[in-house]
């Protein structure tokens, strides 16, 4: 394969973001620290999104690889990478850096484009060389921005806390790379696969547990969850939105990738790994909650139980469990998005309180936003017919139809844990009195976000057809030789 | 014609049209509450009203699903939008739309704040119990018997009593966690049947020792939604902490959509886990009407009494199921509606007095008779229907699972009969301790009469107890067929099952 202009075609989302990022760093070196400059950088990266967004879509499903092998496009990461895209732009949009929290610099928006190019990389990484650059490129920026409120210590203990770890992750996934390359005598996800007909060596499966170890960090399963509670919490709100929203849906198309593409013919030694990832993600998430009273926290825990739901369906092994993956990230996302609308909203005396008790009394003060909220949580817990329940429900019957069949009876097991923790937030906004209350006032563009995120969610019986469809599609197209 | 409009869906989303409405009201204070009070009324009475065509356009006398709506869902994945009713969920259909106008009136000035979001809550309630019923799709039925947690958690959680955020929880994660049970059986028969369609999955044989398992999985859930002993705690907090109508359409509809799941689901598909199992079924009902009768006795709060006096009536209602024939089914079938009307009768009468004195407590009163006779009167013809006093509907249900559970088990009759002497003791004595006596108490003395809007709720379901009391055959008639077939496919499920051993 040699380098041809066809091939940039298909890496032009990342190059209208790698190009647009360069752009944005001379406006913010020649641009000031103003409100002015501030917010031409914001609508910039915006446009840039949009513009990627744009090239995705025109891209279309289509399969390619590109670069001598080091990336591949395929209806996966076309659906993948609208996923991350999306969701860097609704984390990007909802913020207004006039709020302060420490993210009242123009780098900032910089920051984030940086590790959504460094997503996008991820997401279409076909080589160990280029998982680990695109797993970097994100990590990097995302370690500066969790520290990026200088003036508290929390914010930096998240951001070396995240950092420390994150370097651990990575020593130990390039620790996993080389004994990959070593026994397989290639980088290549296709190559590594070939080489694997031959029947895995023990060597081989080392290096794959500590893959899997390092991108778990990632996706924060227990027990590689330490770091998410802290960063979480520690982290500006607004890093924690565009925590909770997109990085995870990059690293688990990644995951997704490895496992299905490069490891295809030995789903049974990575399920074994990807299953006890679950369960102690799902029962660390649901048990974690209980107690916690500070909300970002409890969502860091709500997502390490929802990573778990999604890898039920990873473990299964099957084209079936890779669409239920497909789907649950999608109505992740959507979830994601819509609580973290309502989060970063809640300030008193304009200054950001998290306390889960400074939602007592919402619905009397707030009451759309507490309904919103409300419906929010109830998908959380996957009650029907909300989205929630509709990502179980494929990822469960992944499960079931492979077997696996005490995977899911815990994943429904815990889910009941789940709903209590949501049920408590319902408890606090609808079932006390306000003591005090939040400011009055909801940013346009927080309105915006939090209302199509509440119409897919109700509406999520219609979509459920044609979002499975495009899974289904995306999965079968990828994944429908390799796996044994 | 009337066949060919989608009668059942508009009887199912038509609430929801409602809610929209409500959904508009913007302003607050005593006129829009009031506005929401008529639009739920007026919503719920006109869904009832088009729910009357599927009584008058149903054929008794066909076997098979009538009305039935068939849409594509989920495209290439045995998952569709299949709606219709037989004989078996018709009447709970009525029931369900029936009930809610006098659930709406019922709260009609007893609940004063947030009237529009309980007004929205009532509407969703009444699409999830109707959808239920008419759904022909495993995963439907899934979705709307779940979503019925949504509403009615915030039914008890806000509008209720004091404990009640306790209730609301207990409640909500005591159902989910059977429920999801259900689920995981649920996929595993979609992963085997390949549709998740109820009519497909009734004609598909279930290997027996599967049965087993998918039997105890879908036992979770409807046990707990009977509720059964020993999975039945959560009913008498949830009755005690949610407001008047809220118990209403609690004990009315919801307790049916356990033993409407055990007829729909685990007889048909799993005769012979059903046969086999029957026997704990049996042990399980017949506890449950000695003991919780016996519970009753000592309650001194008059909700949590009626509360497990439901629990003793549907007790028989799993008897009559497990019998496994004719009259016991169709006995069940007749229990369901008739405790369907009376218990919601009898939530209304307690209802009724916690509007004048805000208590519960059967010894704040006493005496009654004498301020509100014509409630003393209503209060009682209820009573003795809940009793089975013949000439009303509890009468005909009770009688019809006796004989039924003579035929399948002696033991079972002879047992579950003394329930009846016990539903008499505590039921009379709770209507003595009440109503008669002189009533010396002040607060009971300066009790208003009863209002037009309460004599209203009264006299329908006064009236239907007694016709189907004195004409129980209008309500046979209706299943007559389909419970025949029932039995006849679980026999023939069970002797193929026999020719295979």
């Amino acid at each position: 394969m040699s380098f041809s202009l066809e091939s940039l075609y298909f890496a032009l989302p990342e190059s209208i973001l790698a190009i647009a990022s360069l752009l944005v760093v001379l406006v913010v070196a020649y641009g000031g620290d103003g409100q002015a400059n501030r917010t031409r950088v914001k609508r910039l990266t915006l446009a840039a999104y949009a513009i990627a967004l744009l090239s995705v879509w025109s891209i279309g499903p289509q399969s390619a690889v590109i670069l001598n092998g080091l990336f591949a496009v395929t209806p996966l990461t076309h659906f993948m990478k609208i996923l991350v895209l999306l969701g860097a732009m609704a984390a990007t949009w909802m913020v207004e850096d006039r709020w302060g929290e420490g993210i009242e610099r123009p780098e900032y928006n910089l920051l984030v484009m940086l590790a959504t190019l460094g997503m996008l990389l991820m997401v279409s990484a076909n080589d160990l060389m280029s998982l680990y650059m695109g797993l970097e490129m994100q990590s990097l920026p995302l370690y500066v921005i969790a520290a990026m409120r200088t003036k508290s210590v929390k914010s930096s203990e998240a951001g070396l806390k995240y950092f420390l770890l994150g370097a651990l992750s990575s020593g130990m996934l390039l620790y996993g790379a080389s004994f990959i390359y070593g026994y397989t005598g290639t980088t290549n996800f296709g190559e590594i696969a070939t080489a694997l007909g031959a029947g895995p060596s023990a060597g081989l499966i080392v290096g794959m547990v500590f893959l899997l170890a390092g991108l778990a960090f990632k996706i924060s399963a227990a027990p590689f969850h330490m770091w998410t509670p802290d960063v979480y919490e520690g982290a500006p709100t607004p890093v924690t939105a565009l925590f909770a929203i997109a990085p995870k849906v990059a690293a688990m198309a990644l995951i997704l990738n490895v496992t299905y593409g490069a490891f295809g013919t030995i789903s049974f030694q990575w399920g074994q790994v990807i299953m006890a990832l679950a369960v102690v993600s799902m029962i660390v998430g649901a048990l974690g909650a209980i107690m916690q009273t500070n909300i970002k926290r409890m969502m860091a825990y709500s997502s390490i139980a929802h990573m778990g739901y999604a890898l039920c369906g990873l473990a299964a092994g099957t084209t079936e469990g890779a669409t239920g993956v497909m789907v649950y990230m999608t109505t992740y996302i959507i979830m994601g998005a819509g609580s973290f609308a309502i989060i970063l909203l809640m300030r008193r005396d304009g200054e950001p309180v998290e306390k889960l008790s400074d939602l007592t009394g919402l619905s009397a003060t707030h009451p759309l936003l507490a309904a919103g909220l409300m419906i929010i949580m109830f998908s959380m817990a996957g009650i029907p017919p909300l989205a929630g329940f509709f990502g179980k429900w494929y990822v469960f019957l992944a499960a079931v139809n492979a077997g696996l069949v005490p995977l899911a009876v815990i994943g429904v097991l815990t889910s009941v844990i789940g709903a209590f923790y949501y049920l408590r937030i319902i408890r606090l906004m609808y079932f006390q009195e306000a003591e005090q209350a939040l400011d009055t006032g909801l940013a346009f563009q927080n309105k915006a976000v939090l209302t199509v995120c509440l119409v897919l969610i109700v509406f999520f019986v219609f979509l459920i057809g044609p979002i499975r469809e495009q899974a289904d599609f995306a999965v079968m197209s990828v994944f429908s030789q390799g796996l044994s | 014609m009337l066949q060919n409009w989608p009668i059942l869906s508009l009887v199912t989303f038509m609430p929801l049209l409602g809610v929209a409405f409500l959904l508009m009201i913007r302003s607050t204070g005593p006129v829009a509450d009031n506005n929401a009070r008529y639009v739920a009324l007026w919503t719920s009475g006109f869904t009832f009203i088009i729910s009357c065509v599927l009584l008058f356009g149903f054929d008794n006398n066909a076997s098979g699903y009538q009305f039935e709506e068939f849409a594509v869902w989920i495209e290439g994945t045995g998952i569709n939008y299949h709606m219709g009713v037989d004989g078996l969920s018709m009447p709970f259909v009525l029931l369900s739309t029936f009930l809610m106008p006098f659930a709406i009136l019922a709260s009609w000035k007893s609940v004063n704040h947030r009237v529009k979001e309980y007004m929205i809550a009532f509407l969703v309630l009444e699409t999830m119990m109707i959808g239920m019923f008419a759904s022909l799709d495993m995963l439907m039925f899934y979705l709307f018997f779940e979503g019925v947690l949504i509403p009615m958690f915030l039914i008890i959680g806000v509008w209720g009593g004091p404990r009640r955020v306790y209730a609301a929880f207990k409640f909500f994660l005591y159902t989910l966690l059977g429920s999801v049970l259900m689920l995981v059986c649920m996929l595993a028969m979609y992963n085997m049947a390949g549709t998740t369609d109820i009519v497909k999955l009734t004609d598909f044989d279930f290997a027996p020792a599967l049965q087993t398992w998918l039997f105890l999985g879908f036992f979770a859930s409807f046990a707990v939604k009977v509720p059964m002993w020993p999975v039945h705690t959560w009913l008498p907090d949830a009755h005690v902490e949610a407001p008047t109508a809220g118990s209403m359409i609690l004990a009315g509809v919801l307790l049916k959509m356990g033993g409407y799941g055990f007829l729909r689901f685990s007889l048909p598909m799993f005769p012979e886990a059903s046969e086999y199992f029957a026997p704990f079924m049996f042990a399980l009902s017949v506890v449950a009407v000695i003991y919780t009768s016996l519970v009753a006795l000592a309650q001194s709060d008059m909700k949590k009494l009626i509360a497990y006096s439901s629990v003793a009536h549907m007790g028989f209602v799993t008897i009559g199921i497990f019998s496994l024939n004719e009259q016991g089914v169709a006995g069940a079938m007749f229990q369901m509606i008739s405790h369907g009307l009376v218990s919601a009768a009898l939530f209304f009468c307690v209802g009724v007095v916690y509007d004048r004195l805000h208590t519960r407590d059967i010894d704040a009163y006493g005496g009654v008779a004498d301020t509100m006779p014509r409630y003393a009167a209503w209060f009682m013809f209820m009573m003795l229907a809940s009793v089975g006093l013949p000439g009303t509907s509890g009468f005909v249900g009770e009688m019809l699972v006796l004989v039924g559970a003579w035929q399948a088990a002696p033991w079972v009759a002879i047992f579950s009969a003394t329930g009846l002497i016990l539903g008499a003791c505590y039921m009379l004595w709770l209507y003595r301790r009440v109503v008669f006596g002189r009533a010396v108490k002040r607060s009971v003395l300066n009790m208003p009469r009863l209002e037009g809007r309460e004599t209203f709720i009264f006299v329908p379901l006064t009236i239907l107890v007694i016709w189907f009391g004195v004409y129980p055959s209008s309500l046979i008639d209706v299943m007559d067929v389909t419970i025949g077939d029932l039995l006849s496919h679980i026999s023939s499920g069970l002797t193929l099952a026999q020719a295979g051993q």
